[in-house]
């Protein structure tokens, strides 16, 4: 059964497909609006949520299917014992497809493993979360006109940043893509995304903690939090969250088709005072999420179906 | 140092010195009855220094654990006090079970039942990641 655990479970061409179908829906919903009809998507959300769960379920009802699911553990039986296996066997006797988000690293590979319908891995702790790469992809894709012939910056959290670590991966498999780092020295990307995605792909990168100088040779600023669920120590979250915050005068060097992008949700590292510059992507970032997740949901609905 | 040769056992020679004791935990050779040398620093000619485990018993040997330990080992079998058969080991692509992800982010944290699988990621760095969180065996 085929599931969406990692961003590299799909190949670049079945990405290209996606991006075909999300644009496909924007331009004509109506022809997409009964497609999942009498078809069930299991929203399992261990962990709190509200763009990615409100996404997917706002996905499957505009495709006309239903939502069944739960937005916390504690409201499954997770909370009395039961294993992400069994849940995984349970819900396959009520769903057709499965999205879960879990604060533990690989649940949804063990879902996956165990379900008999496909699954979508909605973030898996600090690990991966493939259809915020998705959106982020199609953001891309629509405010570049394509994947190449861009300079990429990072800023913030690169060391357990989820989001960013997919992304790095999939646009690691395009040509003529340079990257910029920009962390503090303790949040730095972790050292085995740079040699085995990085440096194995040829990608060029450089690493810094000067986010202002970085500015003017950026086409893309991907921002992310520096998130306080992944620490284990509440002083060290305090002493970093207030690293990189993007205000207006800070984008003075930036150019004029700079693409600012974030996974959202933010805390105060962008500035509302950027929400009205046109270069702001992050809340379309947000609708184009609806889209890709609309299109995967069709894509393994079709390929289960087989 | 003199340890007696075996008529009917398994020699695991060509360790590189130092992994000995490893190879010996991770095969569990402490739950044996039988007889069982740990040789550390042997003088070797081609290694410069090596470890070797003699094992005075036919018992099954994990060759991904060897695999895993020492890729350059090899692991001899003795019948009848003659060289019966000599494996040499490759690294082994995946390991079920073999060590545990230390990761208590990993969901095998909190999932006692779960294997603990690790697949060799750079076979050039010896590198093996769980496959549920990516992290790195140590």
């Amino acid at each position: 059964m085929r599931s969406l655990i990692d961003i590299l479970d799909l190949s670049t061409e079945e990405i290209d497909s996606l991006i075909h179908t999300a644009i496909d829906i924007i331009n004509y919903p109506e022809k997409y609006s009964n497609m999942c009809r009498g078809k069930k998507l299991a929203t399992l959300f261990f962990e709190p949520s509200t763009r990615t769960r409100l996404s997917f379920e706002a996905a499957m009802y505009e495709l006309g299917g239903n939502v069944i699911g739960f937005s916390e553990a504690n409201s499954s039986s997770s909370a009395k014992g039961e294993s992400v296996a069994d849940t995984a066997k349970t819900v396959s006797c009520y769903a057709d497809i499965i999205a879960m988000r879990h604060p533990k690293e690989g649940a949804p590979l063990v879902a996956s493993k165990n379900a008999t319908i496909p699954v979508i891995n909605a973030g898996d702790g600090g690990h991966n979360h493939p259809t915020q790469t998705l959106a982020d992809l199609l953001t891309v894709y629509r405010e570049k006109g394509g994947f190449g012939g861009f300079t990429v910056g990072f800023c913030g959290d690169l060391k357990f940043g989820r989001t960013v670590h997919s992304l790095i991966n999939a646009l690691s498999r395009y040509k003529d893509i340079n990257v910029v780092l920009i962390s503090p020295e303790e949040l730095m990307l972790p050292g085995y995304v740079k040699t085995d995605v990085l440096l194995k792909n040829g990608i060029p990168f450089e690493e810094t903690t000067d986010l202002e100088a970085a500015m003017p040779k950026l086409d893309i600023l991907y921002m992310t939090r520096v998130q306080r669920e992944r620490f284990f120590n509440e002083e060290d979250y305090l002493r970093l969250k207030d690293s990189y915050i993007l205000t207006p005068d800070k984008l003075k060097d930036a150019k004029d088709d700079l693409c600012i992008m974030h996974p959202l949700p933010r805390v105060n590292e962008i500035s509302v005072a950027i929400d009205s510059d046109p270069r702001a992507c992050y809340f379309k970032q947000v609708l184009n999420g609806k889209y890709m997740r609309m299109a995967l949901i069709l894509m393994l609905l079709k390929e289960a179906g087989k | 140092m003199n340890i007696d040769s075996i008529t009917n056992g398994v020699v695991i020679d060509h360790i590189t010195a130092g992994r000995g004791m490893k190879l010996y935990e991770l095969l569990k050779l402490d739950g044996l009855d039988c007889c069982v040398a740990i040789i550390k620093n042997v003088q070797s000619k081609k290694m410069g220094k090596k470890d070797i485990i003699k094992i005075d018993a036919l018992i099954p040997i994990s060759f991904d654990v060897v695999g895993y330990v020492d890729p350059g080992a090899t692991v001899n079998i003795i019948k009848n006090g003659v060289l019966a058969d000599k494996k040499t080991i490759e690294m082994p692509l995946t390991l079920t079970n073999v060590i545990k992800c230390k990761n208590p982010r990993c969901i095998t944290s909190v999932e006692q039942e779960l294997d603990h699988v690790f697949k060799l990621s750079n076979g050039e760095n010896n590198v093996y990641r769980c496959i549920y969180c990516e992290s790195e065996a140590n």
